[in-house]
């Protein structure tokens, strides 16, 4: 029997917004997979977004949804999360969204170490503004802003975030549509900030700028430069050139914001 | 008018002195049922720069919570005299820190000077109460606040272990105001 | 038994009135001359198992609040000049998202870093102008550590009561000057809590004009799942672009507040009966201005005050009265004019209006208004 995705979108919230051949919504299928898998409820589960194409999805979704400003995810998800802590946050967005404007609350909610799991979709495009390079844009790509190619280097979103403390990483990518829900699923489970990062395409805004002929172009893309981290043990750095490794790329146990802060509540009572 | 009486505590900051301000306020308002309003104006720096704590005192409303005509004033350093003594009134109270203020503010004041830090240091044992000192001796010689109500303001503000220190910081301070008045 | 007291400064006041109020969360970013609210907050909170956390930034803090607000508690932030400037966006946010919270602002120096020290009184547009686009605006300035106190009780009522930002803003010296203050017992003082829905889960839409203009708010995890966004939005919280829908909403939300004027607005006369100067001030402006009423009534001269407590609304309906009374208004106010062009607004040339404007980090002192008393009466 086919998987029914029906049970968490809302009725009468599709169709989406997002371009056909825009890995979005495979995203947002894996993202229902993996609550379906961990029997997630509903009404305890709050969907943050920030503003983008990305930060549409919690708006489709039958949860508590909140769709913030540019960038904001990550603080108004901390409110969130922090006066209920029982509640599980799932925030979703864009690289512009969470690593530009939104990267100071990005650093920090890793550092925090707070319970919730950040998507982040990488298409390495503002798309909902019409093709300007993101932080994740890379260098020499075209974008309307960077018409004689791209001088910014792009960061590395998951090693900005290992740098900045999150405790669970993780990456895949928008045509390794199966894994998606995996590494969400783990990612929900681990106690503490956990991210994904899920390499995106923006066929509208960024392949058609790049020379990509098309969408399947963009998909194959994704697939030739994703190594598997195991797989990339067994490679030389010659063959490792130019290539994204994908999968759990980081674990580690540490205590949890709000968990130290109930200690701090215990204290504060004595 | 005639009620509002006007004190200011000016040094530099770190010399505790907004604490002074607002021990002498509670004094008034908590203890001795009197209508007190503590304010204060400083820099940038935590320590050192010109710092000063007003506290008005009055039997009734009290509006404007500034100091206009200042009754009393008491001055740790040069700078804080040069700076904060141009509004004290004719015939108010001027007390300074004999070793540290060498130009003594000129006008018609009730002068009195003795070694408030060098008390606090050498007499009583610690430079940190030089605070609790000066407000003793401003106690002492504004009498606008009872010595009791005073005394037991600076024992609701000071951890138990410090309590003796601080008992005899005021103390003294308000002893050598009187010797020094005389 | 009697009631509790202290001498306590206006910071530490406003965050034991957010207290009283039932407030359970606090996000903050450091700022002079705000700390002590924060500081206070961070003491008291988890001691009845709220929560205090200092944000990355002053965005993050006013962001932290809106949403542990959706959340059903009643929140604070507490900032300064600068700090207003940077919330302003999410201040918009929690307007259309109708989120009630309270922000304490404690006027400083401005523009930009100014005169972090200094008292001001130039935040009084910013809290009704600050953010962009048309949205309600209450902005609350009190003038003693009490008021403080009180105020800020009422500043969250209004914010729960119509489910919008309220602004409490005293000037730095109001901040931090020291008082007695007489703690209402429990009960004493009015603490309004927000509508929650009389409506099941599956009936709940969190913006249904049906309950009037200010429709019942649900909580995140509470059973109820709604969407919240900043766009523009229909009755069940979903974006929509329908040109009279959206025309109808933000005509609304202004409503919340226009249309109750009476209930929100409060502000002090003070021998006004038979005044031909009256002095429109507030914060701490007004009590220098008391001070001087008091000293020309004892000269023989015929001033009163008229003392702002709800700067925003603005009290218009008084101001033009007295405008049809009185000869002459003197605004003393810290910034060079601001409340002067709201009163000479609502006077419509019926009463001459003087300034007082100072914005040298020094209190405008009550001789300056007596002088300015005796100059246009």
């Amino acid at each position: 029997m086919a998987f029914d995705y029906d049970k968490y979108i809302r009725p009468g919230k599709l169709p989406h917004i997002w371009c056909p051949g825009c890995g979005h919504g495979i995203v947002m299928k894996g993202l229902i997979r993996a609550i379906d898998t961990l029997g997630l409820q509903k009404d305890n589960t709050a969907i943050v977004s920030g503003i983008g194409c990305a930060s549409r999805l919690p708006g489709y979704m039958d949860f508590c949804t909140l769709h913030t400003a540019h960038g904001r995810a990550a603080a108004f998800a901390t409110g969130v999360k922090m006066a209920k802590p029982e509640m599980n946050v799932i925030l979703v967005g864009g690289d512009g969204d969470g690593t530009a404007i939104g990267g100071n609350h990005f650093i920090h909610a890793c550092r925090r170490n707070i319970d919730m799991t950040y998507i982040i979709m990488n298409n390495n495009i503002y798309g909902m503004t019409g093709g300007q390079f993101s932080p994740c844009t890379p260098t020499g790509a075209k974008a309307s802003t960077t018409v004689y190619g791209n001088p910014d280097p792009a960061f590395d979103v998951a090693k900005l975030a290992i740098g900045a403390g999150a405790t669970f990483v993780a990456r895949g990518t928008a045509y390794h549509a199966t894994q998606i829900d995996k590494l969400i699923a783990e990612a929900i489970q681990h106690k503490g900030f956990s991210v994904v990062e899920i390499l995106d395409d923006c066929p509208t805004t960024y392949g058609r700028r790049n020379k990509f002929k098309s969408v399947i172009e963009m998909m194959n893309r994704l697939k030739d430069i994703a190594v598997p981290v195991k797989a990339a043990e067994k490679m030389t750095a010659e063959q490792l050139e130019g290539k994204i490794l994908t999968g759990v790329l980081y674990k580690e146990e540490r205590p949890n914001y709000t968990d130290e802060y109930a200690k701090v509540i215990e204290r504060a009572k004595k | 008018m005639s009620q509002r009486y006007e004190i200011r505590f000016s040094g530099a900051g770190g010399q505790g002195l907004i604490l002074a301000g607002v021990i002498m306020a509670e004094a008034a308002s908590i203890y001795d049922g009197k209508q007190a309003v503590q304010s204060q104006s400083y820099g940038p720096e935590a320590r050192g720069g010109a710092s000063k704590s007003e506290v008005i005192v009055s039997d009734t409303m009290i509006d404007y919570p500034k100091a206009t005509v200042v009754d009393a004033l008491l001055a740790l350093t040069q700078e804080a005299a040069d700076k904060y003594s141009h509004d004290l009134k004719e015939g108010g109270v001027l007390l300074i820190d004999s070793d540290l203020v060498k130009n003594v503010p000129k006008g018609n004041f009730n002068t009195v000077a003795f070694p408030i830090i060098n008390t606090a240091k050498n007499e009583v044992g610690r430079e940190i109460v030089a605070n609790i000192v000066a407000l003793g001796a401003m106690v002492a010689l504004t009498g606008v606040v009872t010595k009791e109500g005073a005394e037991k303001a600076v024992l609701a503000r000071v951890p138990e272990a410090f309590m003796e220190l601080n008992k005899k910081a005021f103390q003294m301070g308000y002893e050598k105001a009187i010797a020094a008045r005389a | 038994m009697a009631k509790k007291v202290a001498f306590l400064q206006g910071n530490e006041a406003a965050a034991q009135g957010a207290l009283y109020a039932g407030c359970t969360f606090f996000g903050g970013y450091p700022i002079t001359p705000s700390t002590e609210v924060a500081e206070v907050m961070s003491v008291e909170l988890p001691k009845i198992g709220g929560k205090f956390i200092q944000m990355e930034d002053e965005i993050g803090a006013m962001a932290s609040v809106i949403g542990a607000s959706l959340t059903g508690a009643k929140v604070l932030t507490a900032t300064s000049g600068p700090g207003l400037s940077l919330k302003q966006e999410l201040i918009g946010y929690a307007c259309i998202a109708e989120t009630p919270c309270v922000i304490v602002n404690v006027m400083r120096g401005g523009p930009s870093t100014g005169m972090p020290t200094g008292p001001s009184q130039s935040d009084v547009m910013c809290a009704k102008w600050g953010t962009h686009g048309d949205h309600p605006a209450i902005c609350l300035t009190p003038a003693s550590v009490q008021e403080l106190f009180e105020e800020t009780v009422r500043a969250f009522n209004l914010a729960e009561k119509y489910r919008t930002p309220v602004m409490v803003m005293p000037d730095e010296i109001v901040a931090h000057m020291r008082e007695r203050i007489v703690f209402p017992e429990p009960g004493e003082l009015e603490v309004i809590n927000r509508t929650a829905p009389s409506v099941s889960p599956a009936e709940y839409k969190p913006y249904d004009t049906s309950f009037g203009d200010v429709p019942p708010l649900a909580a995140f995890g509470s059973g109820y799942r709604f969407h919240v966004t900043g766009l523009n939005k229909g009755q069940d919280g979903f974006p929509t672009t329908k040109a009279a829908w959206v025309q109808a909403e933000e005509e609304r939300q202004v409503r919340k507040v226009d249309a109750n004027i009476d209930d929100i607005v409060q502000f002090e006369e003070y021998e006004l009966a038979d005044a031909e100067v009256a002095i429109v001030a507030y914060g701490s402006t007004s009590r220098s201005a008391r001070f001087a009423v008091n000293e020309a009534r004892k000269q023989g001269i015929k001033a009163g005050l008229f003392r702002i407590k709800t700067f925003w609304p603005f009290p218009e309906k008084q101001i033009a009265a007295l405008a049809g009374k009185v000869k002459a208004f003197i605004t003393p106010e810290m910034n060079l004019g601001m409340c002067t062009g709201e009163v000479k607004r609502c006077a419509e040339g019926k009463a001459a209006v003087h300034g007082i404007f100072r914005v040298d980090g020094e209190p405008i002192n009550p001789g300056q208004i007596l002088e300015k008393i005796k100059e246009v009466k």
